[in-house]
């Protein structure tokens, strides 16, 4: 269990002053400009150091990520851009960033732009998160007040200008390419990769697109040291990160643990411990709703990190658990889960737009038995025909449950089907 | 190019230019791909995935080839060239995965869509999709928008490509469609279900990869395979945009066009496009007599009488209309000469210089237009009077060309900069010229057809010389320059020709009047203004029944075809200007069209290669006095310019619709 004094964000409730005299308080914007001191390399070296990996789902190591900026502009601005979209299903953990702890992203932006060598950082916010865009827009306008943004910002000698926008509530906004497309004005719609953001991102400049909680963290890293949050959880899954567990617990909760905690450990000591008991548990979805759900003697041995949910053909996600225990009819949930992206699909590529309303019609069927057992290889080889042949990775997110679904409860599907005696399809006259 | 990128494609090596999509690399090494939403001619949307391929090294999923470079690619690790497999399982599978998703949801309804037989959606099911169906649930169905006369919907069908899309935003200008709605309810439809407007909508149909959006007019009236296809020149402005006629029986059905980098792209006006059902209405089918102050109906050997009659020793003048291909010109040039007659094709009063080919044709092609860094349009309105050409201006603006306009400030689809509005802001442009590379002069008829066109015209030759641009003359008569290469002139223009002139031969000429009490002879297609003038009326072939030569604006002689008969007695135009001149005892020397070419080309060479434009040697104009008149606009109707296009219900509805949008809007009261 993470000790209290590694905590990056204690004041993750919001039991304490979230205005920048509190933050100060609590050691954020200490040293800013030094930090910045020592050069841009030296921020992306300790931060590839760290082993931080984006916390936004697809863990890709933050400092590389940085790195493919250019280096030296060829005219065009760089920009950073924050991706604070949070729409995932059970996913809730950068809304108490940006309502309790929104100096930490701040001064993140900062530090990242400066990285990366951006004047402008864009933070692109989800359109419900009306008390969110408050609070950060509060804080920002301290820390322009205070002089830590703007001209010469915290007396770095950077400037740096920070904007927050925000969405109007499209799932699909939340995808790096479609978020710039929306931040553009334009519909949020995928855009084809390559070029890939970096490259040519925000009206045709260099980009970076970064989850709020890989920004929050990194002040605290440069500060503390590479060494101490690489050396909290396993090799390759290094650091704190915040758990979002929603669900059949006692006490759903957001808390920050190290990686690499076992789910067990996760529930029973932040959440009370599964509605029932352990042995109630059915299955967890481990990463938020587009990863393939773990059935409950996987859940005995679990590890929460990347490469352990990898190896079990699921996925960390955005590390929000979801707890079912032994009530919940776990087709009509993935069922829930298919009607959703359904709904959120761009209707841009063809096999997300047609195929999404298939899942979710032959799941609509499947819940309540009324289909043939052949119907079940049927929909994962449609899943199949989603998976990788798509623009973004929604069609991916729409066809990942429903295979941990079959892979994992085919039987439970099977006896639905034989329960309710199979499809009942209306035949034509003759 | 040096930089050659070398690929393995199939097992093939080959070396391609890096910055090709894999697309185009696989066409060059003879490879088909499946696509749908990609258009060469448009921007990538990569949107349907059907061109999906492997590529080794790369991520274990297929890449979409359309959206892909190849410089893009990475070589393999000991530096192998990269690799693109088109034939594997994985391809096979993506492309199967997709065309079942793209058929579960359109309608099955192929006998009954007006895009069978020539449907991409339709072959590439037979080449790619499998021959069955596992899709159980309910199809969705689109509500159909009203887009206007041209353009029918069953949006049933659409897959989504967005191809419309992009033309209209991109090549037309006019952003008027657009996807509403996302995922399986996102729908192709126009902004607030308006009508389309663009002058270009008609290709959308052609570009349509399904039967969604499909051609209005002709919809339910034949299926591709019974039509007999004549590949021709198009006659409707002055372009010549290559088109493809294609007739049932006697009966032209649709027109469509045809590629020619050169000149059209593949894109063609609507005007051209639907003008068809004018080729069956208001037909003169035989010829007709005025006795007595009434047209009477005649056989061939009265209405020559008549003529021989009325016109022996006396003085004829003959003019050429705008649709009048160069075999008649030449005839009936032949004919004055013989008469003793005056001759004159700038029936509309252009100030052209007749033998000056590099001032009344220019010495810019239309690929030098598109290749422009800056061009200057005076008294011309080129959306107006050449869509086609206004839409490669459009892609010049994009490609970063600076356009400005000397004349009646218009919507050209693009931003332009405005002048000033008369010959006197010509110096004002001076400097936009100069400072560009590859600037290009147009000067239309707006600044021609008036008194001091010529000093205008010479103005912006003395303006093009001393900048280094190139000047090209946007004609709107699709006959002119042919004429003006034939020396079908007088000097001193129209006055000059019509002076005394007491039998007046108007070959298709109708868009001017003609003095009273002359004998007028007119031949031509159409029962239009220039037969109710007429004394004697002789019934002549339209344009896609005689084969002829028609020059284009950039000087271009093309090849028109004969894709059906005219109807009733009509003759072609050459062939009964030589059978009068037995009548009138002056007997031309040529009996056949091949004769007639024979003697046209020994004459003007040029015109005789097909397809070539020649190089005009710059001749630059006297400058003379100019008036500070405004340009006016030579702008007829849009749709309504020629005979053929009043004869046209559906140009006349587009017509009308065209005026009811300008109108101001009146409240009910």
């Amino acid at each position: 269990m993470l000790a209290d004094k590694d905590r990056i964000f204690t004041n993750l409730y919001g039991m304490l002053d979230r205005s920048l005299a509190g933050a100060r308080a609590r050691g954020h914007w200490d040293g800013t400009a030094g930090i910045i001191a020592k050069g841009r390399q030296h921020v992306i070296d300790e931060v590839k150091t760290s082993g931080l990996r984006g916390r936004g789902g697809a863990g890709f190591p933050t400092g590389l990520k940085w790195s493919f900026m250019p280096k030296q502009s060829d005219g065009r601005p760089h920009y950073l851009v924050v991706n604070a979209d949070e729409s995932e299903p059970g996913t809730c953990k950068d809304r108490e960033i940006m309502r309790h702890e929104p100096h930490t992203l701040v001064e993140g932006c900062l530090i990242a732009g400066f990285a990366m060598g951006a004047n402008t950082g864009y933070i692109y916010i989800r359109g419900e998160y009306i008390r969110e865009r408050e609070a950060l827009q509060t804080a920002i306008d301290e820390a322009y007040e205070a002089g830590l943004l703007g001209p010469d910002a915290a007396g770095s000698g950077w400037d740096f200008d920070l904007y927050l926008s925000h969405g109007a509530g499209a799932y699909i906004c939340g995808e790096e390419t479609a978020l710039l497309e929306s931040l553009e004005g334009k519909k949020g719609m995928p855009r084809l990769k390559p070029p890939f953001p970096a490259n040519t991102g925000l009206w045709g400049c260099p980009t970076t697109v970064n989850n709020v909680e890989s920004i929050a963290v990194v002040p605290t890293i440069l500060r503390r040291g590479a060494g101490w949050f690489a050396n909290i959880g396993r090799q390759n899954n290094a650091g704190t990160k915040l758990f979002a567990i929603s669900g059949h617990v006692n006490h759903p909760c957001v808390v920050e643990e190290a990686m690499s905690i076992p789910l067990k450990d996760l529930l029973e000591k932040h959440c009370g411990g599964v509605r029932g008991g352990w042995k109630n548990l059915k299955a967890v979805i481990p990463g938020g709703s587009s990863v393939p759900c773990l059935p409950a003697p996987l859940c005995d041995e679990c590890i929460m990190d990347f490469d352990w949910l990898r190896e079990q053909r699921s996925g960390l996600g955005t590390a929000a658990v979801i707890v079912m225990d032994q009530s919940t009819d776990i087709i009509k949930a993935i069922w829930r889960l298919s009607k959703f992206y359904k709904h959120e699909s761009c209707g841009q590529c063809t096999p997300c737009r047609e195929g999404t309303g298939w899942m979710m019609r032959v799941m609509d069927r499947l819940v309540r038995g009324e289909a043939e057992i052949e119907e079940i290889d049927m929909l994962l080889d449609v899943t199949k025909q989603v998976e990788g042949h798509t623009i973004c990775a929604l069609g991916d997110a729409a066809a990942w449950p429903i295979q941990g679904l079959i892979r994992h409860f085919r039987d439970e599907i099977e006896d639905r089907i034989r329960k309710a005696g199979g499809a009942r399809r209306p035949v034509a006259a003759e | 190019m040096t930089d050659l990128r070398k690929i393995i494609i199939d097992g093939m090596e080959l070396e391609v230019d890096p910055r090709l999509t894999l697309l185009q690399a696989c066409e060059e090494a003879g490879v088909e791909i499946p696509r749908f939403c990609y258009h060469e001619r448009l921007s990538i949307a990569g949107n349907c995935r059907m061109c999906l391929v492997e590529v080794k090294g790369g991520p274990p999923k297929p890449a979409a080839s359309c959206a892909m470079q190849v410089k893009d690619l990475r070589p393999g690790p000991e530096g192998q060239p990269p690799e693109v497999m088109t034939r594997t399982p994985m391809v096979k599978k993506a492309r199967e995965g997709v065309m079942e998703f793209l058929l579960i949801n359109h309608p099955l309804d192929c006998p009954i869509c007006d895009q069978g037989g020539e449907c991409d959606l339709q072959d590439q099911a037979m080449a790619y999709g499998v021959d069955f169906s596992r899709y159980r649930e309910p199809k969705r169905a689109a509500i159909d928008p009203d887009l206007g006369p041209l353009v029918g919907t069953c949006m049933t069908r659409c897959i989504s490509c967005t191809r419309c899309v992009r033309f209209l935003t991109e090549v037309a200008g006019v952003p008027e469609m657009g996807q509403t709605g996302r995922g399986e309810d996102s729908e192709i439809t126009s902004y607030l279900g308006a009508m389309l407007t663009s002058e270009l909508q008609g290709n959308v149909i052609d570009l349509c990869p399904v039967g969604a959006l499909t051609n209005k007019p002709y919809a339910y009236t034949a299926r591709p395979w019974e039509l007999r296809k004549t590949e021709t020149i198009d006659v409707i402005d002055a372009l010549g945009t290559n088109i493809r006629v294609d007739v049932r029986g006697r009966e032209v059905m649709r027109i469509l066009p045809r590629n020619h980098d050169g000149v059209n792209e593949e894109w063609m006006a609507d005007r051209s496009r639907f003008v068809w059902d004018g080729l069956r209405r208001q037909r003169l089918d035989r010829p007709y007599v005025r006795r007595d102050g009434k047209l009477h109906a005649a056989t061939w050997a009265e209405a020559f009488g008549a003529i021989a009659e009325a016109a022996r020793g006396k003085r004829f003048a003959a003019l050429a209309g705008d649709l009048a291909p160069a075999e008649a010109v030449y005839a009936l040039r032949e004919l004055a000469r013989a008469l003793g007659g005056t001759t004159e094709c700038r029936v509309d009063g252009a100030r052209l210089p007749a033998g000056n080919r590099s001032a009344y044709v220019g010495t810019a092609t239309i690929r030098d237009v598109e290749a422009a860094d800056a061009i200057l349009l005076i008294g011309s309105n080129p959306r107006n009077e050449a869509p086609v050409l206004n839409a490669r201006m459009r892609k010049a603006w994009l490609n970063g060309c600076e356009i400005a306009v000397l004349g009646e400030p218009a919507d050209l689809a693009y931003p332009y900069s405005h002048l000033g509005t008369g010959p006197a802001d010509l110096d004002k442009a001076r400097d936009g010229l100069a400072g560009a590379e590859r600037p290009v002069v147009v000067v239309g008829m707006g600044a021609l057809c008036r008194a001091d066109g010529g000093a205008v015209l010479g103005r912006a030759m003395a303006l093009a010389g001393e900048t280094g641009a190139k000047l090209l003359v946007l004609h709107t008569a699709a006959g002119r320059v042919g004429a003006m290469d034939l020396g079908f002139t007088t000097e001193g223009g129209m006055e000059a020709a019509l002076d005394g002139a007491e039998v007046i031969y108007a070959l298709g000429v109708d868009e001017v009047d003609l003095p009273d009490g002359a004998f007028v002879v007119y031949q031509g297609s159409h029962g239009d203004r220039g037969a109710h003038r007429a004394d004697v009326i002789l019934p002549a072939c339209a344009y896609t029944e005689e084969t002829g030569i028609f020059v284009n604006m950039e000087g271009r002689p093309q090849l028109a075809n004969r894709a059906g008969f005219p109807p009733g007695d009509a003759r072609e135009n050459w062939a009964i200007i030589r059978a009068l001149s037995a009548a009138l005892d002056a007997t031309l020397p040529f009996d056949s069209v091949a004769d007639l070419r024979a003697a046209m080309v020994s004459e003007v060479p040029h015109l005789g290669r097909i397809d070539q434009v020649p190089e005009n040697a710059w001749t630059p104009l006297p400058a003379g006095d100019i008036t500070d008149q405004a340009f006016g606009s030579v702008a007829t109707d849009h749709y309504l310019g020629t005979p053929i296009g009043r004869a046209s219900e559906v140009m006349a509805e587009m017509s009308r619709l065209s005026r009811s949008r300008s109108a101001p809007p009146l409240a009910a009261e």
